[in-house]
């Protein structure tokens, strides 16, 4: 096998661009959270959301101007279409709800309720701490396993490349103040789970291929097995994000960041598990003076 | 055709049938959430007030109280449960007016009769019934019967009332205040307030299932109108068929004979999770939907990786059938590996997951079981057979 004349591409080499690209989109995203911090949703900070349907078009400012009768013109007020509303106020009780509902009604026309969520502080803050367990659980049983199948380096290389993952889906969507809810942490979990798919792939490639190719240098390894795990690499991702792209853009707006949330994370897996892990682990044997170069294995029969 | 592969072939044939029998008529044998069919999600806390400390008895009898409230509201299988000390929750699927249900739920419906100096002359504590009526002037009214305590205290405070008004406040708040205008003595009542036919029957409602004995509070409550749910349904739906034909398309242009192959395996998938959706009576919520929809992409990602690795082993000139024994063994690991750590998140979301997203967790699991299962069992056998009549030529 010719190892030089299947390289397409030089990942080893140009890992450097990678990592800046990288590090620059997680310093601005890791600032926003710093600063701006998160847009946490009614389902951590607590609050109430009405999602109502006018029986005609209704501006936003009409529903802010009667909001503020309430002393609630602070609210959140997202126009869906020319009559529909997603609205996220304090914490309302159902009487107080009902004036607003029927204000509404006075001031500017006949309306459908859609939906309606109130979510207390107790629960809030019992949901974060579910969804911070629930993290650290993946977290763990995910270094464990990939440590169980693989080395320990392989699992570090894959953790960072999954926390490169998370890091930039949390700081896009801190920067454009998306709101942090319940779905979103799926959508992280799923990528967690999902992202590492692609890194294995390559991963098991790399494994494969340092047993059999032992008279290759640790880097050309590298390239070598990023570059013949490509088209599945790419195509997986691509048939991962066909549906996501439709349920983003069919699947209605109680889904919409969540797709979103799924696809910067898919993006942004497939290009840890391209650009990112495997790099990695070369720096890891830099740093810890690895040579890997293995036992000597003549190359199986029927391989050429 | 040898025996072995032919039982192969049958038991996917039964697995399929199976699941398809399992999930018709697919619109009765799907549990819907909340979240699709409409209907409320609530969760009450008793709290301590001065004058009602929450303990056991006061939480049961809450519970009692709230059971026989969603009984009169006509809800069919609520799910009305204690959780912990002083929880309670309560699930009203396909309830037209949530609202309307929550504040029934969430009243405390002491019913109190007031002197004009604002003294509590009695309650509602002793009543036998309530119910709706008209007045001559079919305004709509509620009716209420006192029990023999009841009659002999109501009796008392109109007595020592005549000719003044003696109000009735629920929860505090006047609904009516007339004026009495010679002791009642049998023990019956109208209340006559500013009622709706609704507000009148909500009334009664509350009156005939009793006040709660200590102060509850919503600390939760996710309603979905029937509307929105039924949109739901249709979005996803819309966005999954979208999805569906897009990775179907991709996979016949790029990977051609080997594309039909995943697209036959693709929905053979589908349709073994909806059938162990079915099976397993497990409730499909919109979050689920998009579990659903996700693992369509992912469904074709196994396939995707044994086509290229039986395209490497075509490459080393291997047979077609050798290429296929050897692109599958090889492909395994690697799938199975995969596959458990997003299994290993899915787990995660199940023990973190509020019903909605418990529901994505379930069908992200069962996708992911149902596509390695394709993936290695159907995908397999339909190559073999392949092998046998087409050269890998014709595939490729």
């Amino acid at each position: 096998m010719d190892l030089i004349g299947k390289k397409k591409f030089d990942f080893v080499k140009n890992r450097r661009i990678a990592y800046i690209i990288s590090a620059v989109i997680i310093m601005v995203g890791l600032v926003s959270i710093i600063f701006q911090g998160f847009n946490f949703g009614i389902d951590f900070a607590g609050g109430t959301l009405i999602q109502i349907n006018f029986s005609e078009p209704v501006s936003t400012a009409e529903v802010r101007r009667v909001l503020g009768d309430f002393n609630l013109g602070q609210s959140t007020i997202q126009n869906l279409s020319g009559s529909e509303f997603v609205i996220r106020t304090e914490r309302i009780d159902i009487e107080k709800r009902k004036e607003i509902l029927s204000s509404f009604e006075e001031n500017l026309s006949e309306l459908e309720i859609l939906r309606v969520e109130t979510v207390g502080p107790v629960i809030g803050e019992n949901l974060k701490k579910l969804a911070l367990y629930a993290l650290l659980f993946a977290f763990v049983g995910i270094i464990l396993y990939i440590t169980v199948r693989f080395e320990f380096k392989f699992s570090i290389a894959s953790i960072l490349a999954l926390f490169h993952d998370c890091m930039i889906v949390l700081g896009i969507f801190s920067l454009l103040g998306k709101e942090i809810t319940i779905p979103l942490i799926a959508a992280i979990l799923t990528i967690i789970g999902y992202s590492l798919n692609n890194t294995i792939v390559i991963l098991d490639r790399l494994r494969e291929n340092i047993k059999f190719k032992t008279r290759e240098t640790f880097e050309n390894l590298i390239n070598f097995s990023i570059n013949q795990s490509l088209s599945r690499t790419i195509n997986t991702a691509l048939t991962t994000i066909l549906p996501i792209l439709a349920l983003y853009f069919f699947g209605g707006n109680i889904l919409s960041d969540f797709a979103l949330a799924l696809f910067l994370g898919m993006i942004a897996g497939t290009y840890s598990s391209i650009f990112i892990a495997s790099p990695l682990l070369l720096e890891w044997n830099k740093i810890f003076k690895v040579q890997q170069k293995g036992i000597r294995i003549t190359e199986k029969k029927g391989r050429k | 055709m040898n025996w072995n592969r032919t039982l192969r072939v049958a038991s996917i044939f039964i697995v399929i049938i199976i699941a398809i029998f399992l999930s018709s008529p697919i619109n009765e044998k799907i549990n819907l959430g909340l979240d699709l069919q409409g209907g409320s999600h609530i969760i009450l806390e008793c709290v301590d007030t001065p004058n009602a400390p929450v303990d056991n008895d006061a939480v049961n009898r809450v519970l009692e109280i709230i059971r026989n409230r969603i009984d009169q509201l006509g809800v069919s299988e609520p799910v009305i449960q204690r959780q912990g000390a002083n929880r309670i929750l309560v699930q009203l699927p396909g309830v037209e007016d949530p609202e309307a249900a929550v504040e029934i739920i969430g009243k405390t419906a002491l019913l109190e009769f007031k002197d004009e100096a604002g003294i509590t002359q009695l309650t509602g504590a002793h009543l036998l019934n309530a119910k709706t009526n008209f007045d001559q002037f079919s305004r709509p009214i509620v009716l209420i019967e006192f029990d023999k305590i009841g009659a002999k205290e109501f009796g008392d405070a109109t007595k020592s009332n005549v000719g003044k008004v003696l109000a009735i406040t629920l929860d505090g708040k006047e609904i009516s205040t007339p004026v009495v205008q010679e002791p009642i003595l049998d023990g019956k009542a109208q209340i006559t307030g500013k009622f709706t036919v609704e507000s009148a029957n909500h009334l009664a409602i509350l009156l005939r299932a009793g006040a709660l004995p200590v102060q509850v509070e919503i600390l939760e409550n996710r309603s979905v109108g029937p509307t929105l749910g039924r949109d739901s349904i249709t979005k996803g739906i819309k966005a999954g068929i979208v999805g569906l034909i897009l990775i179907l398309t991709f996979m016949l242009i790029y990977y051609k004979g080997f594309g039909l192959v995943a697209d036959f395996a693709l929905v053979v998938c589908i349709l073994l999770i909806v059938g162990a959706l079915a099976g397993l009576k497990a409730t499909l919520t919109l979050p689920g939907i998009a579990g659903m929809i996700l693992t369509i992409g992912m469904a074709v990602d196994a396939n995707i990786l044994i086509f290229e690795r039986i395209k490497e082993e075509l490459r080393l000139e291997k047979t077609f059938r050798a290429s296929i024994d050897a692109g599958f063994s090889k492909a395994f690991r690697t799938i199975f590996d995969a596959n458990v750590t997003t299994l290993i998140a899915a787990l995660a979301l199940f023990y973190f997951g509020s019903g909605p997203i418990k529901g994505f967790a379930v069908t992200l699991s069962i996708g992911i079981l149902a596509s390695m299962f394709t993936a290695i069992v159907v995908t397999r056998i339909v190559l073999e057979l392949a092998a046998t009549k087409f050269s890998s030529k014709a595939l490729v």
